[in-house]
């Protein structure tokens, strides 16, 4: 692509204490795109969000590598020039709706700070884009929402208001951290759907962070197998999937219950292999 | 396609409802309550000046009671002082201290706690071990020694409690918020551009605030104690203001010829202290499923 990409993760090395939680992680994100970025539990997946978005947990820290977004570096940025990126930059869709909203406080006022924090608006503009954007991540009665508590809305309800308030400020990139994990199935499909409905109609770029292949082959142009916190495959969706080159992903291929497949030729993923893999990451040293 | 959730009672009526089916909430806060309202109107319910002295009716004994002196319903001290103003008067006293000396010592924990369990780093370390050297001393002693320091009076007795009692906020408050700082709306709020401070006490707080509710009544309970022992060893209050501690002093003396003397006074204390242990005992199973949903 001619274009430079929103964001480019170049030999990405996260170390907590002497662990280190990425070795060497490479990948973009081309404007207006979604890359899908798999792997399984402790992969390191988040942990590439969570340093894209300058919010690694205490400890946790960059020992290498390159963030760049917008062709700005982001490793070594001071905190506070990161944080002021959030919002209208780049933005996050949390995995659990359960815990990402304020308890005690309604709706209203969680989207109205974002709009006027943001966005400068003041209280009577961001109100009327805050029922707007209510409106297109399909709530009905927006009004009424507005005045709710986070726990009187199901958990459905609740991605869509986290949805709504990652839009609100057109950002260039939206990390999705597993966004529809903590939903059940019917509503993960509504949910994607409308991610994907809000991605193509605002050209935003998402890093789609899933454990779920079948996710990735829906919405994703591209995507990044994780394993142990390095990159084992890499590439557009139809050939990653379609004809997978690591062993691992083949593996996990072939663990992905598909409509067309029968269930019982599943087979998991043989844990050699994955042990294997480990004690190959392991063995990883960080370059000069 | 949007699934309305809305199953719940509106707004926060489900936290009224919880806390009015809490009997203890209902008993203890009615209790408090009324000793709130004795308080406030102290000097229209006092039938007689509570420092008034009838040399010529001391050591009444009250109504009940054969040789009782019509007016004085719970008779009177060796100086024949009426006991129900004097009492009525010293509940004055003891509300005062509580509600003032609780606030103090909650306000100081509380932004002390808030700090160390958010920031976290050197500012937890300094505060943790400022705590664990303030509860190494013995609270009473140190009462003791502080308000001889600042000199009796009601003043005194507030410093003493705000500065002993804080720690008990700070450190139930710096674990709630360790706690609350690693919930997911706290990374929501950074994102959305929410300074430190304006999470701190605009998001985190409102989520501790109900266990800051409950550590105040249990405070309250302290207070009042506290208040007593001072007012008991005479370092409370000027002696010409009655209090519950000051007539327990002047009941003790006289304990086997006018024992009602030294009894009322015991009597409200308990009950005023079982009310507030009961009211936060109340409210912290009535709260506690919300702070938890």
């Amino acid at each position: 692509m001619s274009l430079d990409p929103v964001l480019a993760v170049e030999d990405l090395w996260v170390e907590l204490g002497p662990l280190d939680l990425l070795r060497g992680v490479s990948l973009s994100v081309a404007a207006g795109q979604v890359a899908g970025l798999v792997g399984e539990s402790g992969a390191g997946k988040s942990m590439i969000g969570r340093s894209i978005l300058g919010l690694l947990p205490t400890g946790a820290r960059v020992s290498q590598g390159s963030i760049r977004f917008r062709g700005r570096e982001l490793v070594g940025l001071p905190i506070r020039a990161h944080r002021d990126l959030l919002g209208r930059g780049m933005t996050l869709i949390p995995q659990d709706p359960m815990t990402s909203l304020n308890p005690v406080h309604r709706i209203g006022r969680h989207m109205l700070d974002v709009l006027r924090l943001r966005m400068g608006l003041d209280r009577t503009t961001a109100r009327t884009r805050a029922l707007a954007l209510l409106d297109e991540v399909h709530i009905r009665d927006p009004e009424a929402v507005l005045m709710r508590y986070p726990h009187e809305l199901s958990g459905g309800m609740r991605q869509r208001v986290l949805i709504a308030m990652a839009f609100a400020c057109e950002p260039a990139l939206i990390v999705a951290d597993e966004p529809t994990t903590a939903l059940d199935v019917t509503v993960q499909r509504q949910i994607l759907r409308l991610i994907k409905e809000l991605q193509v109609h605002h050209g935003t770029a998402i890093l789609f962070v899933t454990h779920d292949l079948g996710v990735v082959a829906k919405i994703c142009d591209t995507v990044t197998v994780l394993h142990s916190g390095r990159v084992l495959e890499q590439g557009p969706v139809a050939d990653a999937l379609g004809a997978p080159q690591h062993a691992y992903t083949q593996a996990l291929l072939a663990a992905t219950p598909r409509y067309d497949r029968p269930a019982d030729t599943l087979h998991p993923v043989p844990a050699p292999l994955t042990e294997a893999l480990r004690v190959e990451a392991t063995a990883l040293r960080r370059g000069g | 396609m949007a699934e309305l959730g809305i199953d719940r009672l509106p707004g926060r009526q489900g936290v009224w409802v919880a806390l009015c089916g809490n009997a203890r909430v209902w008993g203890g806060g009615g209790v408090v309550g009324l000793f709130a309202l004795i308080a406030l109107f102290a000097p229209v319910l006092a039938p007689q000046d509570p420092l008034w002295q009838d040399l010529m009716l001391y050591q009444m004994p009250p109504a009940w009671l054969p040789g009782s002196e019509p007016g004085y319903w719970l008779g009177t001290d060796s100086l024949g002082r009426d006991l129900l103003s004097r009492l009525i008067h010293g509940t004055q006293v003891a509300l005062i201290v509580a509600v003032v000396a609780a606030g103090a010592a909650g306000a100081l924990g509380v932004l002390l706690g808030l700090m160390a369990g958010y920031f976290g780093g050197w500012v937890d370390a300094l505060i943790s071990r400022l705590i664990d050297v303030w509860v190494a001393f013995p609270p009473v002693l140190l009462s003791i020694v502080l308000v001889a320091v600042l000199g009796a009076g009601l003043h005194s007795v507030i410093i003493a409690i705000a500065v002993i009692d804080w720690t008990r906020f700070a450190r139930v408050v710096r674990a709630e918020v360790l706690v609350q700082k690693e919930q997911d709306y706290v990374a929501s709020a950074v994102t959305i551009g929410l300074g430190r401070w304006r999470i701190l006490f605009g998001e985190v707080l409102p989520n501790v605030a109900p266990l800051v509710l409950v550590l105040f009544t249990m405070e309250m309970a302290i207070a009042v104690i506290v208040e007593t022992i001072l007012s008991f060893v005479g370092l409370s209050v000027a002696s010409d203001r009655p209090t519950w501690g000051g007539m327990i002093a002047e009941g003790r003396q006289v304990i086997y010829e006018a024992p009602w003397m030294m009894l009322m006074p015991i009597g409200c204390l308990i009950a005023l202290v079982l009310a507030l242990n009961a009211l936060g005992d109340g409210l912290k199973t009535a709260l506690d499923p919300v702070l938890r949903r």
